[in-house]
């Protein structure tokens, strides 16, 4: 997907938060996308052959060293690209993110019955941009169009062959890995075209962001796809992605790879709760391997008026808007922030994949499909009652350790963590009740 | 070894076999692998199939009610077609068989019916779509080996439209990739598609809406594999192979006419004449 010149580091954090009651449980914690190093976001909105992409990632070096490479279906004019607000992918993240909600047991004694701040750069091409179109000339590289939008420094470019476009962009400060002239040349002769974009970095100063905001591109072309081929090349092993697409009817899956959704709604034991990140990477860790490498995982598929349990809350339109949401109309200024339970019109897909030129030689295909189903990726944590008791418990003691048990064993399952080390950390209800039956040692040996 | 028994038996009418693999394939994908079919649609389906197929003989007036080839669409159309709901499995299989008995040239069915009942519904209703890429590698090799089988066993009796579209197919996607200067691994990926096999020997297979000599089916596989190769590779539209077979139907008379051959019959004289078979079914 994108070329990135240094290295980039992600911090790590967890958000641990609590919110109101909801009818699946109180939310704990998500496993948002900071979860992964080297992790890209991409966010997609698309109705008939209208696309807008939005392009986040958490590059994280000097501004300087950055520089993207992106094959682009059609050419672009400059209205057609934008600068956008970091905040709203991250919004859109915690959104969509998987959660972790809880449940405390009632007292077992009671009785119950079951684009558009685009900076004004039009006038005269300066000398530097001439120089730049000559030497793009001699190389057999035509500059379609160059712009500078908010901190980016963007050109278009077509060209012949690969051979001189590879050397120029090398020339000019972006490096292309080795490799890259026979994915370029297949790009080129399916007529797309380079969209290239560099820091700028008097405008980044003057604008004074320390951060890089998402670069927004909106095109109509009936390519409903990401390409990711470029990406695959960095020898810097397999990369994250995750893709949010944002759609009028229903779920976006692949059609050349397969869509799987993630394990959802199982019961974990209570310690999860403070290992959420290690667990959602363990268990993202094992699907994968599970299915071959070669999947893209569901992780949320949602009608974007409303949630429940919300890791965050719905997008606002007018947060809708500037990713790109162009069948909503403008709304005037009574939008609150917090929305009610209504429909939106848009459907949300976060899909996250994995992916290396191994497993995934060719580009993401989508399309667009009329399920509205809602789905997320939920793990459910039960905390036993702790409370005054007024009653024997036996019963409900040994209840509550099959549970635990059975929590045990569903999060070996999922993210393959020893059965011992698991059983270790919880604190088993054995009041009085027998120990639980632990499985012969070699059960799990060879599985 | 010999199985004289089975082997009659399938090669007796091969839409036994085709509905065996068809259906484990569909139980595979409902119970081990998350295929997104619910079996609610698949039930709906098959019901209503029967019911029209029931309804339709009684209407043409044929000698009897044979329930072998609405099964087979059926199964096909549940494999297939992916919906929320499931008014729409019950119209889908409605089209599918009524298109047999209504859609009708110089004696034959001029749609394949499961193709007609997907791209109808595609086209008319957001509710319908075709989940081509859910298929795991180990389901698509277990399920290319069955679809192999089933030309072993029937000696490849009017196979002649499979292989030819698989081969054009092929042929057609390993010279993009190499005017491209793509990887092999990219068409191979591309051809490991379970929707694709479905079509080859479960659609585009059907004697019924095939040109009748076996040159006319050749030239009817190279010109499905062309428009489906257009539809997904040049306008970048996916499920180019069952849009291109509907497109490509009123080829059929037309080939019909330049190009004679026999109509197909299930249980054909031929197909119990050969010495070796009248001898088993004994």
């Amino acid at each position: 997907m994108k070329i990135l010149i240094a290295l980039m580091a992600a911090t790590l954090t967890l958000i641990v938060a609590t919110t109101a009651q909801a009818f699946c449980g109180f939310y704990v914690a998500r496993a948002d996308t900071s979860l992964f190093n080297r992790a890209s976001q991409v966010v997609l909105v698309r109705d008939g052959d209208r696309t807008v992409i939005t392009m986040a990632n958490d590059f994280e070096g000097d501004v300087k060293d950055f520089a993207v490479v992106i094959p682009v279906p059609t050419m672009i004019e400059r209205e057609q690209i934008n600068v956008g607000d970091r905040a709203i992918v991250q919004h859109l993240d915690a959104y969509t993110a998987p959660r972790l909600v809880e449940y405390h047991d009632p007292d077992p004694c009671m009785r119950f019955e079951k684009m558009y701040n685009m900076a004004e750069n039009d006038a005269a091409l300066p000398s530097a941009q001439k120089e730049l179109r000559r030497s793009a000339r001699s190389r057999g590289v035509t500059i379609e169009a160059s712009y500078t939008v908010g901190e980016y420094d963007i050109l278009i470019l077509a060209a012949a062959e690969s051979k001189g476009l590879i050397r120029w962009l090398n020339e000019n400060g972006y490096k292309i890995p080795r490799g890259a002239k026979k994915v370029v040349d297949s790009y080129l002769r399916q007529d797309m075209r380079f969209f290239v974009a560099k820091v700028n970095l008097e405008e980044q100063a003057s604008l004074g962001y320390q951060y890089l905001r998402p670069l927004q591109v909106a095109y109509e072309s009936n390519k409903f796809m990401l390409p990711i081929r470029l990406g695959t090349l960095n020898a810097r092993g397999k990369q994250e992605l995750y893709v949010y697409a944002l759609t009028r009817s229903g779920r976006v899956e692949t059609t050349n790879y397969r869509t799987v959704k993630i394990p959802s709604n199982v019961e974990v034991p209570e310690f999860v709760q403070d290992e959420f990140a290690d667990f959602y990477r363990a268990m993202f860790e094992k699907q994968t391997k599970q299915h071959n490498e070669r999947a893209v995982f569901l992780e949320y598929a949602w009608d974007m008026g409303w949630c429940d349990p919300c890791a965050a809350d719905p997008l606002s339109a007018n947060e809708l808007r500037q990713l790109g949401v162009f069948w909503l109309g403008r709304q005037g200024g009574r939008e609150s922030k917090i929305m009610a339970p209504q429909a939106q019109n848009v459907f949300v897909t976060r899909l996250h994949v994995r992916y290396d030129s191994e497993h995934f030689p060719e580009d993401l295909m989508f399309q667009e499909t009329g399920d509205r189903q809602n789905y997320q990726g939920r793990y459910v944590i039960r905390h036993p009652w702790k409370g005054a008791t007024t009653c024997d418990l036996t019963r409900y003691n040994a209840d509550v350790q099959k549970r635990q048990e059975r929590e045990a064993q569903a999060l070996a399952n999922l993210t393959g963590w020893d059965i011992e080390d698991i059983r270790n950390k919880i604190p088993f209800a054995n009041d009085g009740a027998p120990e639980p039956e632990k499985e012969p040692w070699w059960k799990r040996l060879w599985s | 070894m010999r199985l004289p028994g089975t082997r009659s038996f399938l090669l007796r009418d091969p839409r036994y076999y085709q509905i065996a693999v068809l259906s484990s394939l569909l139980l595979f994908g409902v119970f081990v692998l998350d295929f997104g079919i619910h079996w609610q649609n698949a039930v709906v389906i098959v019901a209503t199939a029967l019911c029209v197929q029931y309804l339709g003989s009684r209407y043409a007036q044929l000698p009897g009610f044979n329930p072998l080839s609405p099964l087979i669409t059926s199964l096909s159309l549940t494999l297939l077609l992916r919906t929320d709901e499931l008014v729409i499995a019950a119209i889908a299989a409605s089209i599918a068989i009524g298109s047999k008995f209504l859609i009708r040239v110089g004696g034959k069915h001029v749609f394949n019916p499961a193709n007609v009942a997907l791209v109808t519904m595609m086209l008319a209703s957001d509710h319908a779509w075709v989940s081509s890429g859910q298929w795991g590698s180990a389901a698509i090799g277990a399920f290319t080996l069955a679809c192999l089988g089933f030309l072993v066993l029937t000696r490849a009796r009017r196979a002649e439209t499979t292989v030819a579209f698989l081969v054009f197919f092929a042929a057609l996607l390993f010279g993009r990739a190499a005017w491209l200067g793509d990887p092999l691994a990219i068409p191979m990926h591309q051809l490991q598609n379970g929707a694709l096999l479905i079509f080859a020997f479960f659609m585009i297979s059907d004697p019924k809406t095939t040109p009748d000599s076996p040159r006319g089916r050749i030239l009817y596989a190279a010109i499905v594999a062309a428009v489906a190769f257009t539809i997904q590779f040049i306008y970048y539209t996916p499920n180019g192979p069952i849009l291109a077979l509907i497109m490509s139907a009123p080829f059929v008379p037309l080939i019909d006419r330049f190009m004679r051959g026999r109509h197909y019959h299930w249980l054909s004289r031929d197909a119990l004449s050969g010495k070796q078979i009248k001898g088993a079914i004994r």
